[in-house]
């Protein structure tokens, strides 16, 4: 496996600038001569096959929703950073870019890195246009907060539907540009095979989940935006149907899959309430501005929080972090917080939880401040819990939210399959081993609006055409695994449904290769996961028929294909014996408890090469150089 | 031309010319029910009053001509409220080819419910209103011109008093929905309107009930008596 | 807790559907709506049969796929709630439950309780968006919008499509997802330049569709899960009359000129 970053030369600043000016172009009158398939309507693959649409490439454009407005980047609540300085803080594109390296503990590759930081004005720009309602202040220009720790106050927000405001901006380019007959909508198709000739991504095979048919779909270059794959631990804030099919069919395609086991857990959602649970639901990081987080001291205290005295009480981040307290990063809040209900210290009927208790707040501003600030909060929590939390403290606990890891791409968002462009969540993008709070939008958008409709057409400028024949060979072949698939899938008719399989994997994946790992836990999950997986193509109970509708039928693929990943994503947390960002290695902590990076040793990015199902991937690596932001270690204390 | 064709093409065209023919109408309801409390002065000045309409606009119109000019225009609102409610009607009706078994109707108002039958059972009154009155066709015993005379006579049947005042009590159901609902659909958004735009419906249909039921209550009560 | 459903089966759009029973047993009250069902689903598929097929997704009530008509109310019984977020505690041991799916001519049932709303889709393409090119953006700030209009016009995006108010329509009409969309755009100063012409094409595509009229009684806004306010639909209604008397062109009349 060739692993070319083609980074541009030049200095950091102008990289994006050079690229641009070396892309080859394609004639105006012949762009709608090619064909552009975009895989996903988040903000990444609605933004792309919009733009792509509107410079008059052929667009195919699938979605296995039932409109493209449904894709999980709408339940993103917070933000979306941008360098726009409007506050005068200080902030600037080099500032975003440094922040952004430095939270990604060190993985990241810098240059992207900088283009993402540049490219946040754009998008700014782009969604006020399109109408996308911003926070105002009274004067009628662009309100910004402080989000996820950040210095400055970068982050534009819609109240706390950011993620939907953006989505709808990008459907309604996208309903524009299908009016307008330049993109071709497939709603409910789920992709679920990449069609490769002569070593080039030339198209997909896609089911439709109405009527049941199995189709070849050609073009000249392929753009998976599918999203992350946060559901192998089966609960996940991540919405039902989010699932890796789409990266890993690339995958075993011949497209390298880097860091997978690169994951964020975000630290504030309201933990499981009991084993019928199907997803875990956030709750916004700002709670932890004006609510302090607590444990009993004693482990096994069974007390409700209010006979609990205050000398009783562990305000463990307050207590580690002074400085930061409740505030301290992401990953530090979940592990600590992972640790308490681990020594016993856990809260609520499952001991599962920590207490996120606003009492102090609501006696140091009153309850209508309290309630001004996160009252809709409070609503969604006493809706989901039946609890309420100006009376009694939250249960909170963290949850699998986010994958760094993805798709290995180059500068151009090009994977090792030519023809294959990846982009969003998908990718292994720009994030390192740690995102930034409000800095996935800002992804998804800049690689979907600015980057991709670039790169894509230089790709289709350069490339050959297919040949017909070899094309139509090739897309028989795979329309026939993937009915083979299917058809064994629905034949096995054994004893357990998908969903228990499911389950199982996530608590291997949860209980191993989650917020914290070990050698021997890996080792364990690397034992389960292909035996789990065996009993699954012997046992699973998928029922109906492939022709029509079958929600257990979509599942069953779904899980047979985490049921391989979750192997790899193993293989990788294995193999990565350093902690970084979300990777956290118990081996490796500080004196203090904190991740211990090795930069000697793994300041690359983990790209795997698939071998076959059950066989030992092949590990490449892809060296990352700081030149501009020193390699130092992050400190909260 | 284009703009004919829209207005009457488009669901919200149509309610469009419902609400300005029915403006018209709610206009003339209030004119007559002022007419009609004339009764209360005596036969002399309701009289009076019928060949006052009689008269109205001569010497430029002949005799009529007015009271004509009224019919035909009113006919035409109604021409239009009808046919445009029909067609929603059928519009509306396609649009739910399968009902529901359960159905929770406890957020829809008693009137908005019975807009539509209440305006057919309106419709019929109004016939049954002018074959009564003005031509005196069911009526036992009219005589042309005794206006007085004629409305005491049809309301000492107390079934046909009865008979108006459910008519009446439909047609202020109606006019209540219908006058909230003009202000939606002709976009009226002044926040200052939309507040009072229910207890303004309200009042008036109020109003319009106590006045048109007065007559025939006034009848049966022996208030208003044969002189 | 104990419940009895009778669930909506129908295997397709062209077959006939009716209700089957159910029975939901063992509930726990901080369970949701849809994983008593995802229960129900279990044993029904452990049993040999076909479970009940209903759209979902991020069960946070805000992707907008999940709907259906739950005693008689499209989302169920809660102010303010999709059906993801309606949770068990709201119901008692021995409830009977009516599960529909949304009923509309313009909604075809695909299966169960999962309909078609691509219709919805239709009526954004035929004018909800603002036409601009990527890339090609003044700076973000360089109109100010004033406040009070911005909250307005979010107030209005806030809407899911999940189609809660063409359900809950006696007229099955989706008036009030078409204002909100209108609307979002018409309070902003970048939706103004296609405002007029907006309007008129939205409202045709919503006549075509097979929508009905809407006659102002107000039970869309009820079951509306972001509360989205029928006062859109008067702003709808006079930007389309202005459009209409003013003879204003539309996009669709003039693309390509």
């Amino acid at each position: 496996m060739q692993l070319d970053a083609r980074i541009p030369s030049g200095p950091v600043e102008e990289k994006w600038t050079r690229r641009q000016f070396d892309m080859k172009l394609v004639n105006p009158a012949n762009k709608r001569k090619y064909n552009v398939i975009v895989v996903g309507t988040g903000l990444a693959g609605g933004a792309a096959a919009a733009t792509l649409g509107e410079l008059g490439y052929n667009v195919q454009c699938f979605t296995f929703h039932d409109s493209p407005r449904r894709a999980h980047s709408i339940a993103a609540q917070g933000g979306i950073n941008a360098a726009k300085n409007y506050q005068g803080d200080g902030d600037s594109i080099y500032r975003l870019f440094y922040d952004t390296v430095k939270g990604g503990d060190f993985r990241s590759r810098e240059a992207n890195v900088y283009r993402l930081a540049e490219l946040s004005l754009n998008i700014i720009d782009q969604a006020v246009a399109q109408g996308v309602p911003f926070a105002r202040e009274y004067g009628g220009l662009l309100a910004n907060r402080s989000f996820g720790g950040a210095q400055v106050s970068r982050t534009f927000y819609a109240r706390g539907q950011t993620g939907q405001q953006l989505l709808l901006g990008a459907y309604q380019a996208l309903e524009r540009q299908i009016a307008l007959g330049t993109v071709k909508m497939h709603n409910r198709s789920e992709m679920l095979d990449v069609i490769v000739v002569d070593g080039r991504a030339r198209g997909i095979v896609t089911r439709h989940l109405v009527t049941g048919k199995i189709e070849a779909h050609m073009a000249d270059a392929v753009v998976l935006g599918t999203g992350g794959y946060s559901n192998v631990f089966f609960l996940s804030t991540n919405a039902m149907m989010c699932n890796v099919t789409a990266t890993w069919r690339a995958h075993k395609r011949g497209a390298g899959f880097a860091n997978p086991s690169f994951t964020q857990i975000h630290p504030t959602c309201i933990p499981q309430g009991g084993e019928y649970q199907s997803k875990l639901t956030l709750m916004s990081e700002s709670l932890r501005n004006d609510g302090r987080i607590w444990v009993p001291a004693r482990a096994g205290d069974t007390r409700p929080a209010s006979d609990i005295p205050e000398s009783e009480r562990d305000y463990y981040l307050e207590r580690l972090y002074p400085s930061f307290g409740n505030l301290s990063p992401r990953d530090i809040a979940s592990r600590r917080a992972k640790e308490m209900v681990d020594a016993g210290h856990g809260i609520g009927d499952l001991k599962n939880g920590v207490f996120l208790d606003f009492a102090d707040a609501i006696k140091r501003l009153g309850r209508d401040v309290v309630s001004e600030r996160y009252g809709n909060l409070f609503e969604m929590y006493e809706k989901i819990t039946g609890e309420n939390p100006y009376e009694r403290p939250m249960r909170i606990y963290p949850a699998p939210h986010y994958t760094m890891g993805g798709l290995w791409v180059d500068y151009d968002l090009e994977t090792t399959l030519p023809g294959l462009f990846c982009i969003g969540e998908a990718n292994f993008s720009d994030h390192g081993a740690n995102r930034l709070g409000a800095s996935a939008l800002m992804q998804g958008l800049a690689d979907g609006y600015f980057i991709a409709p670039l790169t894509v057409g230089n790709y289709l400028a350069e490339a050959p055409r297919a040949d017909a024949d070899a094309s139509a060979l090739a897309a028989q072949g795979v329309v026939k695994e993937v009915e083979a698939r299917q058809q064994l899938l629905l034949g096995i008719n054994g004893s357990r449904t998908v969903d228990s399989f499911h389950v199982e994997l996530g608590r291997i994946m949860w209980n191993h290769c989650g917020m914290a790992r070990n050698e021997a836990g890996l080792k364990k999950a690397l034992q389960e996961i292909p035996q789990l997986r065996e009993e699954f193509w012997e046992n699973v109970l998928v029922p109906g028929s492939g022709a029509s509708l079958n929600q257990s039928l979509e599942k069953a693929g779904r899980v047979a294909d985490f049921l391989e990943f979750a192997e790899v994503m193993c293989h990788d947390a294995l193999t990565r014996d350093e902690s970084c960002g979300g990777h956290f290695r118990e081996e490796h902590v500080t004196e203090e408890g904190e991740a211990r990076r090795d930069d000697e040793n793994f300041a690359h990015s983990a790209v795997w090469e698939f071998t076959g199902v059950g066989n030992a991937p092949v590990r490449h690596e892809e060296p990352l150089t700081f030149e501009h932001v020193p390699l130092s270690q992050r400190s909260y204390k | 031309m284009r703009q004919a064709v829209t207005l009457y093409q488009s669901s919200i065209g149509k309610k469009f010319l419902m609400a300005v023919s029915g403006i018209l109408l709610a206009g003339f309801v209030v004119v007559h029910m002022i007419g009609n409390l004339k009764m209360f002065e005596g036969p002399e000045s309701m009289d009076g009053y019928a060949v006052f309409l009689k008269g109205l606009g001569s010497p430029i119109l002949p005799e009529y001509g007015a009271l004509w000019i009224t019919r035909i225009v009113l006919l035409l609102a109604v021409g239009i409220h009808m046919v445009a409610a029909f067609q929603l009607w059928r519009r509306s009706r396609a649009a739910r080819d399968v009902a529901y078994r359960k159905n929770d109707s406890q957020v829809f108002s008693y009137a908005s419910r019975t807009l539509r039958w209440g305006g057919v059972i309106i419709l019929l009154f109004v016939i049954y209103h002018i074959l009564h009155f003005t031509t005196g066709n069911v009526h036992s015993d009219f005589a042309y011109g005794s206006v007085y005379q004629n409305v005491v006579i049809g309301f000492q049947n107390t079934p046909v008093a009865l008979f108006y005042l459910v008519a009446v009590g439909a047609l202020s159901l109606h006019l209540y929905h219908g006058l909230w609902s003009v202000f939606t659909t002709l976009g009226v958004q002044n926040p200052r309107v939309t507040r009072v735009r229910r207890p303004l419906a309200a009042g008036l249909s109020i109003l319009l009930f106590v006045g048109y039921a007065a007559v025939p209550v006034g009848v049966m009560a022996g208030i208003l008596t044969l002189r | 807790m104990d419940l009895t459903l009778h669930v909506w089966r129908q295997a397709g759009t062209s077959a006939a559907g009716d209700f089957q029973t159910y029975k939901a047993v063992g509930i726990n009250g901080s369970m949701s709506f849809l994983e008593m069902l995802d229960l129900v689903n279990e044993n029904i598929t452990r049993e040999g049969g076909d479970p009940i097929a209903f759209e979902h997704d991020c069960r946070e009530g805000i992707c907008g796929s999940c709907g259906m008509v739950v005693n008689g109310i499209a989302h169920g019984p809660h102010d303010m709630t999709t059906v993801c977020q309606l949770h068990m505690r709201s119901f008692a041991d021995g409830d009977e439950v009516w599960i529909e799916p949304f009923r509309a001519r313009a909604f075809p049932v695909l299966k169960d309780l999962v309909v078609e709303r691509a219709a919805l889709d239709r009526i954004v393409q035929a004018g909800g968006y603002v036409s601009i090119r990527t890339g090609s953006a003044p700076d973000a700030n360089a109109t100010p919008v004033p406040k009070p209009d911005a909250d307005r016009a979010f107030d209005a995006a806030a809407c899911i499509g999940c189609g809660a108010c063409v359900a809950a329509c006696p007229n099955a009409s989706a008036m009030l997802f078409t204002a909100a969309k209108a609307a979002h755009l018409s309070y902003l100063p970048q939706g103004q330049t296609e405002r007029l012409g907006r309007a008129l094409d939205m409202v045709a595509v919503h006549d075509d569709e097979g929508f009905g009229n809407c006659t102002n009684h107000g039970a869309c806004q009820v079951v509306c899960p972001k509360g989205i306010s029928v006062d859109y639909i008067a702003r709808l209604n006079r930007d389309t009359i202005r459009a209409t008397l003013g003879g204003v062109g539309s996009p669709a009349a003039t693309a390509g000129q």
